[in-house]
């Protein structure tokens, strides 16, 4: 027999960086219709610097070039971008298949039809409760009947297998099965994620995070029922609770080794819940390109070092968590080498009940209200000065 | 020997005495362990786990049957099981299919 060259475990393998993402997040833009309270991006108005339609087109030949199968689209509200549909369908033109996550609010029957005829498209619907009472008081009033509308506009068109996407919060942590029912009833499958503590999610992440009880609550969940449930590898902090392998997934941190984030003015960072100068890694359109940043950006090398497990170094979990999630610990004001702020061991509530500074935000679109516009009080040397016409 | 792909599904009755190929929807991404595999049609994503495996894949399709595929790629008939089974579970996920390109 030919020897089979030893191989490192996967997780290894990954823990050193691909050459190319798995998993590649794009957050096409800043503007949103909602404001939801724990979003990720802090969302609202778009960035003047936005890429233009061509500079995505000139990102999507450079990800079908590094053989990137498919970018999980966001935003923002991607769909409100004017050239969003004639982006996807450059994308998957060009052999990078396309999920894209909306509040819905764009998802007509006309939208849905088109997307049910594409083979190369999937789509995520955000809902954060199983009811508006509990949808709406994050997401914002009227968020849940839209997305149940496009939810039912898919389902009408023939689109099998759209992703509900939840943020598990404290508020629907009980409403799992609930969730699972809404999936059925629409042909959609389920898709939870971890509450982050990023971008807006640092102000309410203390109120809406699952409680020490609610975690082994959820953990005991996705081990009876995950097998139908999509997580995106999201709650590898919870897998010191039980057996290694309980849990669905390579439970592994992925970021700058197997996954990252581009935003809306091409920046890059390390993976979606790190939108923070700590964190960015370079801008495509500066540093020539998505793949010389990926390989060679020196966050992205530091990254792919073996990484300290400092404080967590004598827990016997270490190998399951890996020291849980690196933004979480970074936007709650916990040391990167210690434990997560939702370590199973309990380790993190001390953590947090010592003093600690939340790093300020480096990026923020968020909308404060309306900007109210000012009349002059004397009149304008030039009627130029008042009026552009 | 560990399994070759990090997928658990029991492989279906695979028949190694066909001609087998990649399906027109699946992509493969060269890694230093091994490979990606990824199927644009069913949106599932595989690893394969070394190299000599990546070669059979890649090459099924220049051969008669997958054994002969394998033994092009230098595993002999006693060594083919683990393959075998890889295949199998590939095949059961609609990676591969049988018949001409």
């Amino acid at each position: 027999m030919t020897s089979v060259a030893p191989v490192p475990r996967l997780v290894e393998q990954f823990e050193r960086g691909l050459d190319a993402p798995i998993c590649l997040t794009w957050e096409l833009t800043y503007a949103c219709n909602l404001a939801c309270v724990h979003c990720l991006s802090s969302s609202g108005k778009r960035d003047p610097r936005e890429l233009t339609t061509q500079q995505c087109k000139d990102i999507i030949d450079e990800l079908e070039r590094m053989q990137v199968f498919y970018v999980n689209i966001g935003g923002g509200e991607p769909t409100v971008r004017p050239d969003f549909w004639e982006l996807v369908d450059y994308a998957t033109a060009h052999h990078v298949g396309v999920k894209f996550s909306t509040n819905g609010v764009r998802i007509t029957r006309e939208v849905a039809e088109r997307l049910a005829a594409s083979d190369y498209v999937d789509v995520q619907i955000s809902l954060d409760g199983a009811t508006a009472e509990v949808n709406d008081a994050v997401r914002g009033q009227g968020s849940f009947a839209m997305a149940i509308r496009a939810l039912e506009n898919l389902a009408e068109a023939g689109f099998s297998d759209a992703k509900i996407s939840v943020v598990v919060t404290r508020h629907n942590v009980d409403q799992l099965d609930e969730f699972g029912a809404l999936a059925a009833r629409y042909g959609a499958m389920l898709r939870i994620t971890r509450l982050r503590p990023s971008g807006r999610g640092a102000d309410v992440w203390d109120e809406l995070h699952p409680t020490a009880e609610q975690q082994v609550q959820l953990y005991d969940w996705l081990v009876a029922k995950g097998d139908r449930v999509l997580t995106g590898d999201s709650f590898f902090h919870l897998s010191g609770l039980g057996e290694p392998g309980a849990l669905a997934g390579l439970n592994l941190c992925g970021a700058g080794r197997v996954v990252c984030l581009i935003d809306p003015v091409g920046d890059v960072y390390a993976c979606p819940f790190a939108i923070h100068d700590r964190f960015l890694a370079g801008n495509i359109l500066s540093d020539s390109g998505f793949d010389n940043v990926w390989k060679n950006a020196p966050l992205f090398r530091e990254l792919r070092e073996p990484q300290s497990a400092g404080a967590c170094s004598s827990c016997g979990h270490y190998d399951s968590c890996r020291g849980g999630c690196m933004a979480a610990k970074f936007f709650t004001g916990l040391p990167l080498d210690g434990p997560d702020p939702e370590c199973v061991e309990g380790y993190g509530a001390p953590a947090l009940a010592r003093e600690r500074v939340k790093p300020k935000p480096s990026v923020d679109h968020s909308r404060r209200g309306p900007v109210m516009l000012k009349l002059l009080t004397k009149p304008p040397v030039r009627l130029c000065n008042e009026s552009p016409v | 020997m560990r399994g070759l792909l990090i997928v658990s599904a029991p492989a279906a009755a695979f028949d190694p005495d066909l001609r087998w190929r990649l399906h027109h929807q699946v992509a493969v991404r060269p890694e230093p362990f091994g490979a990606l595999l990824y199927h644009f049609g069913t949106r599932k994503l595989t690893f394969l786990k070394n190299r000599t495996i990546v070669e059979v894949v890649n090459s099924l399709s220049d051969h008669p049957d997958a054994r002969s595929a394998c033994r092009a790629a230098g595993i002999d008939d006693a060594q083919q099981a683990p393959y075998l089974h890889a295949l199998g579970v590939l095949a059961q996920s609609k990676m591969l299919v049988t018949g001409e390109a």
